[in-house]
């Protein structure tokens, strides 16, 4: 069964930007998938006119196999989504806006009361429900709008950059609230600039890049295609310029006590420890330079003219 | 399904009220005050020297017109408010993520302006009854011109509110149209005054059909034929009702 199935799906604004220049997308249901890009990519778009709030030029979208044109209140009924930036009425209680949000799902008052209590301790809310959501923080107002999205326990969550400026702490116990939610039989799509939580998170992955999509694969498979991996290691001893290694060429040195070093799938770290043993470097500590997702994301959206090729 | 509209109703109408009912102070008292003070100045200190029109004291006169001018500015100001406000600052977005019938939030709307428009005629005739006597001559009518009224000067607002760009473009129709239309719809005096051609000019004012047959309803005197003034009164409800359907579906002003 698809969660999510867009087949040629174009957009035109009156502007005449082609925001999406007919993507097809599956989703299958129970997958944790990321769809990821650029800024100006056309992921909000392609989620704006998903949820409904922005009209599609051309193209098909169902979910569970459900015309968001022809039934599209059965359709909307299995969508939850939680939009980029916040869209709720600030002078509300917090309390109010998810029984509301409820309410527009048509689900009862005496329901929407027991799931928002729920949802709102849940997400660390609870004694704040009767705060204006106008005095709530960053964090707290993104966990807000989790819960609203929740409230009438939809098939299919879409998250449009949940965690954005929100703290590490906080993100880390964000993604284990969405991996519960995913691991009870929820479909999660993942839009994100934070590619670690994408990496973590995620079983598959679509990047669209001028609305186009250019890659859409499993997370498993994409991260296989990385043929190499560049770390950054912290040693012992003080260099005065970077060591001459026989299997490693792209040896950077970046300050006295530590080098950055491009590691190929052919070898291994055993390999590069090895060789800067024999030369009496001693490696204290060592982690990746970026993550493996954003070496490949980088690689794959950058232009020529940005890699200096131009 | 119906259920589920009804309950998406409810929540609509239900946020649209408590809206302006938790601000009273700023949506009820101050639309009190400006009737009261007409009252003072034209229904007593100024209305005594004119003594009386269309065969009753110039307060007596008076009244309904003034009721009925609260309704429609409060009616008005509350949609054309409410929704833009909902659309500056986006969380109209919660109505169109959701599985709600455009005819529900426009009903939704429209029963919130409605409340309001009502509220404030209540309060306003209640104040009326310090300065002139209650009367009632067909409670029916007035109950039936007071909704109908709301619901049409609803409707309008909403209409506002789906082309406005900023908060500059919710005060240009009620200053430019709307004050100008009721000041000349027969609050202040009666169109049998006017010369001719400003009697047939007026006939052209919906808000003319609204005051005469509200007045008709508390004194039980009017310058329109009642069942002309309903006619017109429902001719434009179902004409902005239209309008406001077709561009909710359009998604006009809320969708790109």
């Amino acid at each position: 069964m698809l969660a999510l199935e867009i087949t040629d799906l174009y957009k035109t604004y009156s502007s005449g930007l082609e925001a999406l220049k007919g993507i097809s997308l599956q989703v299958k249901q129970g997958d944790f998938f990321a769809l990821l890009g650029p800024n100006g990519a056309g992921k909000s778009t392609c989620i704006g006119i998903i949820s409904g709030l922005v009209n599609k030029t051309s193209g098909t979208v169902r979910i569970f196999d459900h015309s968001i044109d022809d039934e599209f209140i059965v359709a909307k009924s299995l969508l939850g989504s939680v939009p980029q930036e916040f869209n709720f009425n600030t002078f509300e209680p917090v309390e109010e806006i998810v029984i509301n949000q409820a309410g527009f799902y048509g689900v009862t008052a005496k329901h929407a009361r027991i799931e928002t209590e729920h949802y709102l301790r849940q997400l660390g809310l609870w004694q704040h429900r009767r705060s204006q959501a106008r005095r709530l923080s960053g964090g707290m107002k993104r966990r807000l709008m989790i819960a609203r999205a929740l409230v009438h326990k939809p098939k299919l969550l879409i998250l449009d950059e949940p965690t954005a400026g929100v703290d590490i702490e906080l993100r880390r116990s964000m993604w284990d609230f969405l991996e519960q939610i995913n691991d009870q039989g929820t479909t999660i799509i993942l839009t994100t600039h934070y590619l670690e939580e994408a990496e973590r998170m995620c079983r598959n992955i679509a990047i669209i890049d001028e609305g186009n999509i250019i890659l859409n694969s499993s997370m498993q498979h994409l991260l296989k295609q990385l043929n190499s991996e560049t770390f950054v290691l912290y040693l012992r001893n003080e260099l005065e310029q970077a060591p001459l290694l026989n299997s490693f060429d792209n040896v950077v040195r970046l300050d006295q006590q530590s080098i950055e070093v491009e590691v190929p799938d052919r070898l291994s770290i055993n390999d590069l420890i090895r060789e800067l043993e024999a030369q009496g470097i001693v490696v204290e500590r060592m982690r990746n330079k970026v993550n493996r997702l954003e070496e490949l994301f980088v690689k794959m959206t950058s232009k020529p003219e940005q890699r200096g090729l131009g | 399904m119906l259920y589920q509209f009804w309950i998406a109703y409810l929540t609509i109408a239900r946020r649209e009220v408590l809206r302006f009912s938790r601000i009273w102070v700023q949506t009820i008292i101050p639309p009190v005050m400006m009737v009261a003070l007409y009252f003072i100045i034209f229904g007593n200190l100024i209305g005594q020297r004119i003594g009386e029109m269309d065969g009753m004291s110039y307060v007596d006169f008076l009244m309904p017109g003034l009721v009925m001018m609260s309704i429609i500015t409060n009616s008005y100001t509350n949609v054309v408010s409410s929704f833009y406000g909902a659309k500056y600052s986006r969380h109209i977005e919660e109505m169109q993520i959701a599985p709600v019938p455009d005819l529900v939030i426009l009903l939704g709307f429209v029963t919130g302006g409605m409340a309001r428009g009502i509220s404030v005629g209540i309060a306003v005739t209640l104040v009326s009854l310090v300065f002139t006597e209650f009367r009632m001559h067909s409670p029916l009518v007035v109950l039936l011109v007071a909704l109908l009224t709301s619901c049409l000067f609803s409707l309008a607002g909403l209409i506002n509110a789906i082309f406005a760009n900023s908060f500059d473009d919710i005060t240009i129709i009620p200053t430019f149209v709307l004050t100008p239309l009721t000041y000349l719809g027969g609050i202040f005096y009666s169109i049998k005054l006017l010369p001719d051609f400003w009697q047939t000019a007026s006939l052209g004012n919906p808000i003319l059909y609204m005051v005469n047959s509200f007045r008709y309803g508390f004194r039980g005197s009017s310058d329109i034929d009642l069942s002309t003034a309903l006619l017109v009164i429902l001719f434009f409800i179902t004409l902005l009702f239209s309008i406001c359907l077709a561009l909710l579906s359009r998604g006009t002003g809320i969708r790109q």
